[in-house]
Protein backbone atom coordinates (compact mmCIF):
# COMPACT_ATOMS: atom_id res chain seq x y z
CA UNK A 1 0.00 0.00 0.00
CA UNK A 2 0.97 3.76 -0.97
CA UNK A 3 1.42 5.74 2.49
CA UNK A 4 -0.28 9.24 1.63
CA UNK A 5 2.48 11.97 1.96
CA UNK A 6 1.88 14.23 5.12
CA UNK A 7 1.41 18.11 4.56
CA UNK A 8 1.50 21.05 6.14
CA UNK A 9 -0.80 24.01 5.67
CA UNK A 10 0.49 27.11 6.14
CA UNK A 11 -1.12 30.46 6.71
CA UNK A 12 0.62 33.67 5.22
CA UNK A 13 -0.07 37.62 5.49
CA UNK A 14 1.19 39.62 3.11
CA UNK A 15 2.72 43.12 4.46
CA UNK A 16 2.26 45.39 1.25
CA UNK A 17 0.90 48.44 0.17
CA UNK A 18 -0.46 47.53 -3.02
CA UNK A 19 -3.35 45.19 -3.27
CA UNK A 20 -2.30 41.66 -3.74
CA UNK A 21 -4.58 38.58 -5.60
CA UNK A 22 -4.25 34.90 -3.83
CA UNK A 23 -2.13 33.95 -7.24
CA UNK A 24 0.02 36.37 -7.60
CA UNK A 25 0.99 35.40 -3.68
CA UNK A 26 1.29 31.90 -5.06
CA UNK A 27 3.60 32.78 -7.91
CA UNK A 28 6.08 34.50 -5.65
CA UNK A 29 6.08 31.34 -3.73
CA UNK A 30 6.80 29.40 -6.47
CA UNK A 31 9.37 31.49 -7.89
CA UNK A 32 11.14 31.74 -4.85
CA UNK A 33 11.40 28.42 -3.96
CA UNK A 34 13.07 27.74 -7.59
CA UNK A 35 15.06 30.32 -7.09
CA UNK A 36 16.60 28.83 -4.14
CA UNK A 37 16.05 25.05 -4.55
CA UNK A 38 15.71 24.90 -8.62
CA UNK A 39 12.80 23.11 -10.24
CA UNK A 40 14.08 19.89 -8.65
CA UNK A 41 13.13 21.19 -4.86
CA UNK A 42 10.41 22.85 -6.36
CA UNK A 43 8.96 19.56 -7.34
CA UNK A 44 9.22 18.11 -4.18
CA UNK A 45 7.29 21.01 -1.92
CA UNK A 46 3.87 19.93 -4.04
CA UNK A 47 2.82 23.61 -2.96
CA UNK A 48 -1.24 24.43 -3.56
CA UNK A 49 -3.50 26.98 -2.84
CA UNK A 50 -5.97 26.72 -1.10
CA UNK A 51 -8.00 29.57 0.42
CA UNK A 52 -7.69 33.24 0.57
CA UNK A 53 -9.36 35.04 3.55
CA UNK A 54 -9.25 38.52 2.22
CA UNK A 55 -10.60 40.16 5.63
CA UNK A 56 -7.50 39.02 7.50
CA UNK A 57 -5.83 39.38 4.53
CA UNK A 58 -4.68 36.03 4.83
CA UNK A 59 -3.50 33.38 1.96
CA UNK A 60 -3.69 29.78 3.06
CA UNK A 61 -0.92 27.36 1.10
CA UNK A 62 -0.11 23.44 1.50
CA UNK A 63 2.83 22.01 1.26
CA UNK A 64 4.71 18.88 1.64
CA UNK A 65 5.82 18.30 5.36
CA UNK A 66 9.18 16.97 4.38
CA UNK A 67 9.71 20.19 3.13
CA UNK A 68 8.06 22.44 4.81
CA UNK A 69 11.44 24.70 6.10
CA UNK A 70 12.92 24.94 2.97
CA UNK A 71 9.49 26.27 1.75
CA UNK A 72 9.31 28.61 5.11
CA UNK A 73 12.95 29.58 4.01
CA UNK A 74 11.60 30.66 0.35
CA UNK A 75 8.89 32.27 1.69
CA UNK A 76 10.80 34.18 3.83
CA UNK A 77 13.41 35.80 1.08
CA UNK A 78 10.24 37.20 -0.73
CA UNK A 79 10.57 40.38 -1.23
CA UNK A 80 8.47 41.58 -3.62
CA UNK A 81 4.97 40.33 -5.27
CA UNK A 82 3.91 41.46 -8.87
CA UNK A 83 6.65 43.59 -8.94
CA UNK A 84 5.88 45.45 -5.79
CA UNK A 85 8.20 45.68 -2.20
CA UNK A 86 5.82 43.56 0.03
CA UNK A 87 7.02 41.35 3.12
CA UNK A 88 4.99 37.87 3.90
CA UNK A 89 5.03 36.59 7.56
CA UNK A 90 4.00 33.05 8.45
CA UNK A 91 1.60 33.51 10.93
CA UNK A 92 0.68 29.45 11.77
CA UNK A 93 1.39 26.14 10.54
CA UNK A 94 -0.49 23.37 11.49
CA UNK A 95 -1.35 19.57 9.99
CA UNK A 96 -5.26 20.45 9.28
CA UNK A 97 -7.11 23.02 8.15
CA UNK A 98 -9.08 23.11 11.13
CA UNK A 99 -6.27 23.50 13.49
CA UNK A 100 -4.82 26.47 11.42
CA UNK A 101 -7.93 28.02 12.01
CA UNK A 102 -7.71 27.89 15.48
CA UNK A 103 -3.93 29.09 15.60
CA UNK A 104 -4.87 32.27 13.04
CA UNK B 1 8.28 29.11 25.48
CA UNK B 2 11.14 30.78 23.94
CA UNK B 3 11.95 34.02 24.53
CA UNK B 4 12.96 35.50 21.15
CA UNK B 5 15.75 38.51 20.57
CA UNK B 6 16.68 40.30 18.45
CA UNK B 7 19.82 41.95 19.16
CA UNK B 8 20.05 44.29 15.98
CA UNK B 9 17.54 45.79 14.86
CA UNK B 10 18.75 49.24 13.12
CA UNK B 11 16.10 51.91 13.84
CA UNK B 12 16.07 55.72 12.52
CA UNK B 13 16.53 57.43 15.39
CA UNK B 14 16.05 60.65 13.80
CA UNK B 15 12.73 59.56 12.30
CA UNK B 16 10.33 58.80 15.53
CA UNK B 17 7.56 57.54 13.62
CA UNK B 18 9.55 54.81 11.70
CA UNK B 19 11.35 53.41 14.89
CA UNK B 20 8.18 52.88 16.73
CA UNK B 21 6.66 51.11 13.79
CA UNK B 22 9.93 48.79 13.54
CA UNK B 23 9.81 48.91 17.47
CA UNK B 24 5.97 47.83 17.04
CA UNK B 25 6.46 45.11 14.36
CA UNK B 26 9.47 43.53 16.05
CA UNK B 27 7.10 42.83 19.36
CA UNK B 28 4.06 41.88 16.81
CA UNK B 29 6.52 39.21 15.31
CA UNK B 30 7.25 37.52 19.01
CA UNK B 31 10.21 39.39 19.78
CA UNK B 32 10.93 40.05 23.52
CA UNK B 33 14.02 42.04 23.32
CA UNK B 34 15.40 44.46 21.08
CA UNK B 35 18.94 45.36 20.74
CA UNK B 36 19.16 48.95 19.25
CA UNK B 37 22.42 50.41 17.84
CA UNK B 38 23.05 54.01 18.42
CA UNK B 39 26.65 56.09 19.17
CA UNK B 40 27.64 57.51 21.81
CA UNK B 41 27.04 60.87 20.79
CA UNK B 42 23.38 60.30 20.56
CA UNK B 43 21.23 62.88 23.01
CA UNK B 44 19.65 61.30 26.12
CA UNK B 45 16.42 62.76 24.80
CA UNK B 46 16.73 60.23 22.14
CA UNK B 47 17.05 57.43 24.35
CA UNK B 48 14.90 57.76 26.72
CA UNK B 49 12.11 58.36 24.13
CA UNK B 50 13.33 54.91 22.52
CA UNK B 51 12.96 53.32 25.87
CA UNK B 52 9.45 54.58 26.04
CA UNK B 53 8.44 53.47 22.65
CA UNK B 54 9.51 49.55 23.69
CA UNK B 55 8.37 50.01 27.25
CA UNK B 56 4.99 50.64 25.51
CA UNK B 57 5.13 48.22 22.98
CA UNK B 58 6.07 45.58 25.74
CA UNK B 59 9.61 45.09 24.25
CA UNK B 60 12.72 44.99 26.52
CA UNK B 61 15.56 47.38 25.36
CA UNK B 62 19.24 47.14 25.07
CA UNK B 63 21.70 49.27 24.23
CA UNK B 64 23.95 48.55 21.91
CA UNK B 65 26.99 49.77 20.55
CA UNK B 66 28.72 49.01 16.73
CA UNK B 67 32.91 49.73 16.70
CA UNK B 68 34.62 49.72 13.61
CA UNK B 69 37.95 50.45 14.75
CA UNK B 70 40.94 50.59 12.22
CA UNK B 71 43.21 48.84 14.28
CA UNK B 72 43.03 46.86 17.45
CA UNK B 73 44.91 50.10 19.20
CA UNK B 74 41.39 51.79 18.44
CA UNK B 75 39.32 49.05 19.71
CA UNK B 76 41.08 49.07 23.22
CA UNK B 77 40.91 52.82 23.41
CA UNK B 78 36.95 52.45 22.43
CA UNK B 79 35.84 49.28 25.14
CA UNK B 80 38.45 51.23 27.83
CA UNK B 81 36.28 54.61 26.76
CA UNK B 82 32.81 52.89 26.27
CA UNK B 83 32.11 49.47 27.95
CA UNK B 84 30.46 50.26 30.84
CA UNK B 85 28.13 52.26 28.96
CA UNK B 86 26.47 49.61 26.72
CA UNK B 87 24.44 46.35 27.42
CA UNK B 88 25.76 45.03 23.84
CA UNK B 89 29.32 45.67 21.96
CA UNK B 90 29.59 44.44 18.72
CA UNK B 91 32.93 45.13 17.08
CA UNK B 92 32.66 44.66 12.72
CA UNK B 93 36.54 43.19 11.96
CA UNK B 94 37.70 45.54 8.86
CA UNK B 95 41.07 43.50 9.63
CA UNK B 96 42.28 40.26 10.55
CA UNK B 97 44.10 42.69 13.64
CA UNK B 98 41.18 43.54 14.80
CA UNK B 99 39.13 40.37 14.35
CA UNK B 100 42.07 38.49 16.11
CA UNK B 101 42.31 41.25 19.06
CA UNK B 102 38.19 41.31 19.61
CA UNK B 103 37.73 37.99 19.75
CA UNK B 104 40.15 37.12 22.74
CA UNK B 105 39.04 40.37 24.22
CA UNK B 106 36.14 39.46 26.65
CA UNK B 107 34.94 42.99 26.52
CA UNK B 108 33.88 42.36 23.20
CA UNK B 109 30.06 40.21 22.73
CA UNK B 110 29.93 40.29 18.93
CA UNK B 111 31.83 39.74 15.89
CA UNK B 112 30.77 40.79 12.83
CA UNK B 113 32.19 40.62 9.42
CA UNK B 114 31.87 42.19 6.07
CA UNK B 115 28.81 41.08 4.29
CA UNK B 116 29.78 42.21 0.68
CA UNK B 117 33.26 41.90 0.55
CA UNK B 118 34.03 38.15 0.89
CA UNK B 119 38.14 38.60 1.55
CA UNK B 120 37.57 40.78 4.44
CA UNK B 121 35.57 37.71 6.46
CA UNK B 122 38.33 36.60 8.89
CA UNK B 123 36.65 33.74 10.73
CA UNK B 124 38.83 31.02 10.40
CA UNK B 125 39.97 28.19 12.97
CA UNK B 126 42.45 30.78 15.13
CA UNK B 127 39.57 33.14 15.18
CA UNK B 128 37.03 30.38 16.29
CA UNK B 129 39.26 29.49 18.95
CA UNK B 130 39.97 32.43 20.50
CA UNK B 131 36.42 33.75 20.58
CA UNK B 132 35.28 30.69 22.45
CA UNK B 133 37.79 30.74 25.02
CA UNK B 134 36.55 34.34 25.22
CA UNK B 135 32.41 33.87 25.40
CA UNK B 136 32.04 36.00 22.36
CA UNK B 137 29.85 35.18 19.79
CA UNK B 138 29.99 35.63 15.87
CA UNK B 139 27.12 37.56 14.77
CA UNK B 140 24.96 36.38 11.71
CA UNK B 141 23.04 39.35 10.46
CA UNK B 142 20.23 37.97 7.76
CA UNK B 143 18.87 41.41 6.57
CA UNK B 144 21.70 41.17 3.80
CA UNK B 145 20.92 37.57 2.18
CA UNK B 146 16.97 38.99 1.58
CA UNK B 147 18.73 42.12 0.00
CA UNK B 148 21.68 40.60 -1.94
CA UNK B 149 20.79 38.66 -5.33
CA UNK B 150 22.39 36.22 -7.11
CA UNK B 151 25.85 35.29 -7.32
CA UNK B 152 26.48 37.56 -4.48
CA UNK B 153 24.11 35.81 -2.40
CA UNK B 154 25.60 32.44 -3.43
CA UNK B 155 29.06 33.38 -2.49
CA UNK B 156 27.74 34.90 1.09
CA UNK B 157 25.53 31.48 1.21
CA UNK B 158 28.83 29.37 0.32
CA UNK B 159 31.16 31.37 2.84
CA UNK B 160 28.61 31.53 6.14
CA UNK B 161 27.86 27.20 5.40
CA UNK B 162 32.09 27.57 6.16
CA UNK B 163 31.86 29.94 9.23
CA UNK B 164 28.62 27.95 10.72
CA UNK B 165 30.98 24.36 10.43
CA UNK B 166 33.56 25.99 12.05
CA UNK B 167 31.68 27.80 14.78
CA UNK B 168 29.91 24.77 15.82
CA UNK B 169 32.99 22.77 15.74
CA UNK B 170 34.73 25.29 17.97
CA UNK B 171 31.58 25.92 20.08
CA UNK B 172 31.59 29.61 19.70
CA UNK B 173 27.87 30.80 20.20
CA UNK B 174 26.33 31.60 17.32
CA UNK B 175 23.89 34.74 17.34
CA UNK B 176 21.41 35.10 14.59
CA UNK B 177 20.28 38.91 14.44
CA UNK B 178 17.98 40.61 11.30
CA UNK B 179 20.27 44.06 10.53
CA UNK B 180 16.76 45.19 9.44
CA UNK B 181 16.65 48.90 8.48
CA UNK B 182 12.97 48.81 7.99
CA UNK B 183 9.87 47.15 8.41
CA UNK B 184 9.90 45.17 4.89
CA UNK B 185 13.34 43.34 5.83
CA UNK B 186 11.79 42.44 9.17
CA UNK B 187 10.97 38.39 9.64
CA UNK B 188 9.99 36.38 12.80
CA UNK B 189 11.71 33.98 14.58
CA UNK B 190 10.86 31.11 13.37
CA UNK B 191 10.91 32.51 9.71
CA UNK B 192 14.98 33.26 9.99
CA UNK B 193 15.50 30.14 11.83
CA UNK B 194 14.39 28.87 8.51
CA UNK B 195 16.13 30.78 6.48
CA UNK B 196 19.34 30.11 8.33
CA UNK B 197 18.82 26.32 6.96
CA UNK B 198 20.35 27.88 4.06
CA UNK B 199 23.47 27.79 4.93
CA UNK B 200 23.12 24.17 6.71
CA UNK B 201 23.01 25.61 10.62
CA UNK B 202 20.75 23.00 11.99
CA UNK B 203 17.04 24.36 13.13
CA UNK B 204 17.93 23.72 16.86
CA UNK B 205 21.48 25.66 16.41
CA UNK B 206 19.32 28.63 15.05
CA UNK B 207 16.59 28.74 17.38
CA UNK B 208 19.38 29.08 20.42
CA UNK B 209 20.77 31.92 18.05
CA UNK B 210 17.99 33.70 18.35
CA UNK B 211 16.71 33.38 21.59
CA UNK B 212 18.92 31.52 24.60
CA UNK B 213 22.19 33.27 23.33
CA UNK B 214 21.49 36.43 22.53
CA UNK B 215 19.23 36.64 26.28
CA UNK B 216 22.77 34.87 27.92
CA UNK B 217 24.68 37.67 26.61
CA UNK B 218 22.20 40.56 27.44
CA UNK B 219 21.80 39.09 31.14
CA UNK B 220 25.63 38.50 31.41
CA UNK B 221 26.26 42.06 30.66
CA UNK B 222 23.47 43.80 32.51
CA UNK B 223 24.59 41.57 35.85
CA UNK B 224 28.42 42.81 35.11
CA UNK B 225 27.24 46.83 34.58
CA UNK B 226 24.67 46.21 37.83
CA UNK B 227 26.70 48.48 40.97
CA UNK B 228 26.15 44.89 43.14
CA UNK B 229 28.29 43.39 40.80
CA UNK B 230 32.07 42.57 42.37
CA UNK B 231 33.30 39.51 39.96
CA UNK B 232 31.93 36.39 38.34
CA UNK B 233 29.87 34.92 40.42
CA UNK B 234 30.27 37.52 43.53
CA UNK B 235 27.88 39.93 44.16
CA UNK B 236 26.79 43.05 46.75
CA UNK B 237 23.81 41.01 48.48
CA UNK B 238 23.49 44.10 51.04
CA UNK B 239 25.42 46.87 52.23
CA UNK B 240 25.25 48.55 55.73
CA UNK B 241 25.38 51.88 56.37
CA UNK B 242 27.08 53.62 59.63
CA UNK B 243 25.38 56.41 60.66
Amino acid sequence: MIKREKRRYLALEVASEQPVDERSVLDAVQASVIRLFGEYGASKTNLKLITYIPEKHQVVICCSHAMLEKVRAAIASIMEVNGKPAAMHVVGVSGTLKALSKKT
Amino acid sequence: MKRFADLHLRVPLEDQTKAESMIRKASELGYSLVGIPYSPQTSRKQISQLKQICNDAKVDFAARLNLSPRNPNELLQSLRRYRRKFEIVAVRCHTKDVARQAAKDRRVDLLQFSVTNLRKRFFDEAEAELASQAFSSLEIELAPILQLTSSSRIRLLSRLRREVETAERFRVPITVSSGATDEQLMRGPRDYAALTTLFDLPMSSALRGLSENPWVTVERNREKLSPNYVAPGIRVVGRRTND
